[in-house]
Parts: C-alpha cells; sequence; structure tokens
C-alpha cells in the first residue's frame, strides 16, 4: 500500500509527500524553535542580573 | 582560541548533520519509515545529550555532596535544567515522528511511557529545587534526590524498554535498532557526527546555565 492511500486528512497530505520528506524539515523546525526559545529565557536572565548590578 | 574550539567543533558537527541528513545518501526505502529515517540524525541525539548531561549532573552532586562546594552544586543543577529541555526536544521530535509514521501522536509503548516517567522525575526535581527557600538545604536535599533519580532513569529510558516483550520505537522490546538496517553504513556516516555535534551543544548550554546561575548566586551571598 502507497503512503498516499493512508493519508487520510490534509496534514497526512502534506507530510506524506516526497517520501515524507517534510517531517524531517519539521522536526528541525522543532528544534530550532525551542531552542530560540531557550534563548529568550538566557537573555530574560541576563538582563535582570544587570539590572541588580545597575541598582546596587 | 583555545576555549571556544570544542564549541565551534559543535557548530561545525551539527551543519554537517544537517546537510547530510538532508543530502547524503540514506535506506529510504524501510516501509512506513520512508525519508523520516533521517529524524535518526536529529531525533536520537537530543536523547543522548539529555543522558550525556545528566551523568555530568549526577557527578558534581556526589561531588558536591563529599565536598560541600556550592559550585558543584550549581553545575547539577544547570546541567539537569538544561537537559529537560533536550528530552523536551527528543519528546516533541518524537512525537512528531510517530505521527506520521505510526499515525498517532502518543501510544502505549514501553520506550515512550518509559521515557515520560523519566522526564516526569526530572520535572520533579526541578520543582523540588524551586520550592526549597533555604540555599544549604536546597542544595543537600536536591543532590541527594538526584543521587536516587539518575539510576532509575537509566533504567527507564534504556534498560525497562529493552525488557518490553512488544514495542514500536525501535531497539526496544522486539524491534531491531537502526544499525541492522543500515546496511551501507549510510546512516553512520552522519549520525555518529550528529550525535557529538548535540553533545557538545547541550554541554554548552549547560556551561551558559551554569555561569547564569554562579553570578547569581555569587551576587545573592554579597
Amino acid at each position: 500500500m502507497g503512503h498516499e492511500a493512508m493519508a487520510q486528512t490534509n496534514l497526512d497530505e502534506f507530510f506524506y509527500q516526497e517520501g515524507k520528506f517534510y517531517v524531517v524539515v519539521a522536526v528541525l523546525v522543532i528544534i530550532f524553535c525551542i531552542l530560540a526559545a531557550y534563548l529568550f529565557r538566557l537573555d530574560k536572565k541576563i538582563s535582570k542580573i544587570e539590572k541588580e548590578k545597575n541598582e546596587a | 582560541m583555545t576555549k571556544y574550539w570544542w564549541k565551534i567543533t559543535a557548530i561545525l558537527c551539527i551543519v554537517y548533520a544537517i546537510i547530510g541528513g538532508f543530502f547524503m545518501p540514506a535506506p529510504d526505502d524501510i516501509g512506513i519509515l520512508a525519508k523520516t529515517i533521517r529524524n535518526l540524525h536529529f531525533h536520537v541525539p537530543m536523547w543522548f545529550s539529555m543522558i550525556i548531561l545528566l551523568s555530568v549532573s549526577y557527578v558534581y552532586s556526589i561531588r558536591f555532596l563529599s565536598k560541600g562546594n556550592f559550585k558543584y552544586d550549581s553545575l547539577s543543577s544547570s546541567f539537569v535544567k538544561v537537559s529537560l529541555l533536550f528530552g523536551l526536544m527528543g519528546l516533541l521530535t518524537g512525537s512528531f515522528w510517530a505521527r506520521f509514521t505510526w499515525g498517532t501522536w502518543w501510544i502505549e509503548d514501553a520506550k515512550l511511557n518509559g521515557a515520560a516517567i523519566g522526564m516526569l522525575i526530572y520535572l520533579a526535581y526541578y520543582i523540588l529545587r524551586n520550592s526549597i527557600e533555604e540555599d544549604v538545604q536546597r542544595a543537600k536535599i536536591t543532590s541527594v534526590y538526584n543521587l536516587f533519580a539518575f539510576p532509575i532513569y537509566i533504567v527507564l529510558i534504556i534498560i525497562y524498554p529493552r525488557m518490553a516483550e512488544t514495542s514500536l520505537h525501535p531497539a526496544s522490546g522486539d524491534t531491531i535498532g537502526f544499525s541492522s538496517l543500515d546496511l551501507d553504513n549510510n546512516l553512520r556516516k552522519v549520525f555518529y557526527i550528529a550525535s557529538i555535534g548535540w553533545i557538545l551543544l547541550g554541554v554548552w548550554i549547560g556551561t551558559l546555565k551554569f555561569r547564569i546561575t554562579e553570578i547569581t548566586r555569587k551576587n545573592e551571598e554579597l
């Protein structure tokens, strides 16, 4: 059975294209987004330290 | 420069893993996996990275308990927190991968449940740490917690899935690992380098978190 035959929703249709290659792309996007979100957290923490240092 | 070489190595390895993962030959014809076999270079190293970070954290928990140096405690707790980040990436990438191969985001499976409980154990560490106000007690209690948590984590994530009778996840229960699928060694050429890269990136982020924790701790001491 071809992968296309198993596709039931639009989401499936999209990700089953090209031998499911876009799943790999999406996985990398997930990793990057979480790392980027963590960068924001570190950024906030550093800003807080800077603020405390200036007040002292 | 001497301080940066391993960070540069991390970046180069990951760049190689992304390019190699997309464009190098791989066994793209294995059943429902198709080209998602290439996720091997991204999903699996997340867990490797988490395990390495937790091992380092474990060593420093022991060192803190024997030496009483709070620097070790900062290191230990920072590495646990960053390891949770990698665990989260491992769970989400795995879940996404499962959706388009097994057809569901989550399934009752020894490997998946083991990993989820393993994550919960360290989430509990995080909550425990934030709930204790007093510095000395916080460091001691969480270090002892870590002493017990790490062996249980390893059992849940590696040993328990292997002992399971059936599983969908590769290399657990009755399934084969990628090494049996990689007949031409095409995956290995990327996978090993990718693992080194992601592990080094994890350690790098861990040291950043550690430095921030140390600065905050020293400021509070003054």
